[in-house]
């Protein structure tokens, strides 16, 4: 039963992915080379009990971000509404009224750090950059400010720190990239959480990972990884127990986010023949109107080149 | 004026503080204080933007607008001179001072809006260049195009001071060096200006087209009605249209102001172009409805479903009726009110692309601009017509009235 439906969850989304696609993003999409060896978070939502661990911890590595009391992560009121990362929070534990057996569930959210990320693909300066770990991150010393990554973003993840006067900076989840996983260690959050809700490793082993335990348990999870396929793929998968869009994932295609624009501008800009091309036909046109013109009219006249 | 297709441009004759002049002076200036208080005590103090909607109204019409209502420059520029239609020759000067403040604007306007404005020049860096960025290649494009258009204008600033450079007190030694090199611009700029026309022309349609791209890398996030893969096909034929309609819309708003009958001799041929333009950004549009199948959401309870039958329905469709019709084409109420819809049209249709049909996954409230937004923009516009009358009164940009000759 569990099985079939899967398949046609698959199936659904495949066609859905296709219709969105036409066939040359494929290839387009396939030309963006991802590390196969890249690390990754699976995150067992159905295990989370909501402890806000991980929110302290991030908080506590993150030092340049306003510092927060730790009893201020002991406090469940924050749960009365659904919060979303912000220009002093990198991650977030929200409350859902979606558990089974009548248990309230969890899911925390942070930075998906996409395989094709959308940010990494807008940003007008190249302030994003995706390790081959598979980090996004982000470098404000180039930053301009113009937040197209927050627009462009398909998770609604960068934040802003609209209230910096001089230095504003886009702010979201660096994988703990200059902390830990540069140096080998696992993410601050994975650490903190007493519950093992985050396995940390190697992206394909997560998602066998992730297909054995639904295998093994189809009465606990919907038969999905979010972010397996979503967008391409992200670093950071997800189990849960309810639909992913009762805990707020937004339903996305399979087609890479960049793989709507860059095919465009990548064909407009070939070689640079189009715009060339372009120049070379305009200025065919006004040299064979002119000199039709000149020598219709005015044999001894001179061409008007100038505004006068 | 048979004999001479070019007609006389000269500096105009009026008197520069009017009654109407001082009071768009006081209003420019009360909205420029925003810009101001937005430098001095950030982003977050004048405007409603927010992490769910990072663009807002600088982003739609002091740029996005800005940059398709600075349309006329090149489609001008394209008619008359690589389409050899010289008849519409005394357009080209206007057009070319509107599309040079309008574009000296978007980079004025868009430092008020960047977080870090003073990194505005990092596109241009090598190193930093990002080539898979659509808004790579506006910048690139637009800054390029800025300087194109500096080069253009200077031949009528050439014109103007040739023979008669006159710098007070001490520098007034080096009058003869600068008229030597005025005159060696003019000369090299008249030589070389059509490269410069044809380039002003293509990097127009590169930049012009891809700010409608901007938006295709988030269609989830987009109302189906603006979701297109289309999107930078529908801004550079829109564009095409709207730079043609603000030329009769700058010409006919300057004519009023400056006391002269319009131009209808220029403008009423000038209209009868723009229904083929016109034609081809709703043909395109609604292909592109038909084959999504997205006219299934035009009846939805949605504030992007009534932004699009106001900018489409209303805004755009009805001023292609009007342009087709020969009377009002010849009418100079009935051209000015077609102008005047569509250019208010573009004005809305590139503010639902960035902040109305953009519908961010996680927004508790739809995002209204604040009154700081709303003034600095109104402020900046003033601004630019402060300047054109300022440029239009030193320099020969508007074609000298009938009666001197």
């Amino acid at each position: 039963m569990k099985h079939s439906r899967r398949t046609f969850l698959q199936k659904t989304a495949g066609v859905a992915g296709l219709i969105l696609l036409g066939g040359r993003k494929e290839a387009e999409a396939s030309r963006l080379q991802v590390n196969p060896d890249q690390h990754g978070v699976l995150v067992d939502t159905t295990q989370c009990v909501g402890c806000r661990n991980c929110e302290k911890a991030c908080n506590e590595i993150n030092e340049d971000l306003p510092r927060r009391p730790a009893e201020w992560f002991k406090d469940e009121s924050v749960f009365q509404e659904k919060r979303r990362m912000d220009y002093g929070t990198y991650t977030v534990v929200n409350r859902y009224d979606s558990g089974s057996s009548g248990k309230p569930g969890y899911a925390k959210f942070q930075c998906m750090h996409c395989l094709y990320p959308a940010c990494v693909s807008a940003c007008i300066v190249g302030a994003f950059t995706r390790e081959p770990s598979g980090a996004v991150i982000y470098d404000a010393w180039k930053c301009i400010g113009c937040r197209y990554c927050m627009a462009a973003c398909p998770f609604q993840v960068p934040a802003y720190e609209f209230s910096n006067v001089l230095t504003p900076q886009v702010r979201k989840c660096t994988f703990c990239f200059q902390q830990r996983l540069s140096t080998g260690k696992v993410p601050a959050c994975v650490e903190s959480c007493p519950m093992e809700v985050m396995t940390f490793g190697k992206r394909t082993d997560l998602i066998m990972l992730g297909r054995e335990r639904i295998r093994s348990y189809p009465e606990r999870y919907v038969p999905h990884i979010y972010g397996e396929q979503e967008v391409g793929g992200t670093s950071w998968l997800y189990l849960s127990g309810v639909p992913f869009g009762k805990i707020d994932f937004p339903v996305l295609g399979y087609h890479p986010a960049p793989g709507y624009t860059e095919p465009i501008q990548h064909t407009i800009f070939k070689w640079f023949l189009p715009p060339l091309g372009l120049y070379a036909t305009l200025g065919g046109i006004m040299w064979y109107l002119r000199s039709r013109r000149t020598k219709e009219s005015n044999p001894g006249g001179d061409a008007h080149q100038r505004h006068d | 004026m048979i004999m001479s297709v070019h007609e006389h441009a000269a500096p105009v004759q009026n008197r520069f503080f009017t009654a109407g002049m001082k009071l768009l002076t006081a209003i420019m200036l009360g909205g420029l204080a925003f810009g101001l208080y937005r430098m001095v005590f950030g982003l977050r103090a004048v405007t409603n933007l927010n992490d769910q909607y990072p663009l807002g109204l600088w982003i739609g019409v002091d740029v996005a607008t800005g940059v398709a209502l600075a349309a006329g420059g090149f489609t001008s520029g394209a008619l008359v001179y690589v389409f050899n239609r010289e008849n519409f020759h005394a357009v080209i000067r206007p057009a070319l001072l509107t599309a040079l403040l309008g574009y000296t604007f978007v980079g004025i306007g868009l430092m008020f809006d960047l977080g870090r404005w003073y990194n505005i020049w990092h596109p241009a860096v090598p190193s930093m260049w990002q080539g898979n960025s659509v808004l790579f290649e506006v910048g690139m494009c637009v800054m390029i195009y800025l300087n194109v258009l500096y080069l253009e204008f200077f031949p009528i600033v050439c014109e103007r001071f040739m023979g008669r450079v006159n710098l007070p007190g001490r520098l007034a030694r080096f009058n003869d060096a600068v008229d030597m090199l005025l005159r060696f611009a003019d000369h090299i700029l008249g030589k070389i200006m059509f490269l410069f026309i044809i380039a002003g022309v293509v990097l127009s349609c590169l930049h012009q087209s891809s700010l409608g791209t901007l938006m295709v890398i988030a269609p989830y996030k987009m109302h189906p009605l603006y979701r297109s893969q289309l999107g930078p096909l529908f801004f550079l034929t829109s564009a095409f249209a709207v730079g043609l309609t603000m030329i009769i819309f700058e010409s006919m708003i300057a004519g009023r102001s400056l006391k002269r009958k319009p131009e209808m001799h220029i403008l009423t041929p000038l209209a009868k172009i723009i229904p083929y333009l016109l034609g081809i950004y709703i043909f395109v549009k609604l292909g592109d409805m038909v084959m999504r199948k997205s006219y299934l959401y035009l009846f939805q309870d949605h504030p992007a479903v009534i932004m699009f039958w106001i900018e489409f329905g209303l805004l755009t469709v009805v001023p292609f009726f009007m342009f087709m019709s020969s009377d009002i084409r010849r009418s100079p109420r009935g051209l000015f009110i077609a102008a005047a819809m569509y250019v208010v049209g573009i004005l809305l249709n590139r503010s639902t692309v960035f902040f109305i049909a953009y519908e961010p996954l996680y927004a508790t409230k739809a995002y209204i601009p604040a009154i700081g937004e709303f003034a600095l923009t109104t402020g900046l516009i003033l601004t630019i017509v402060f300047v054109y009358r300022a440029l239009v009164t030193l320099l020969p940009v508007l074609p000298a009235p009938e009666k001197e000759h």
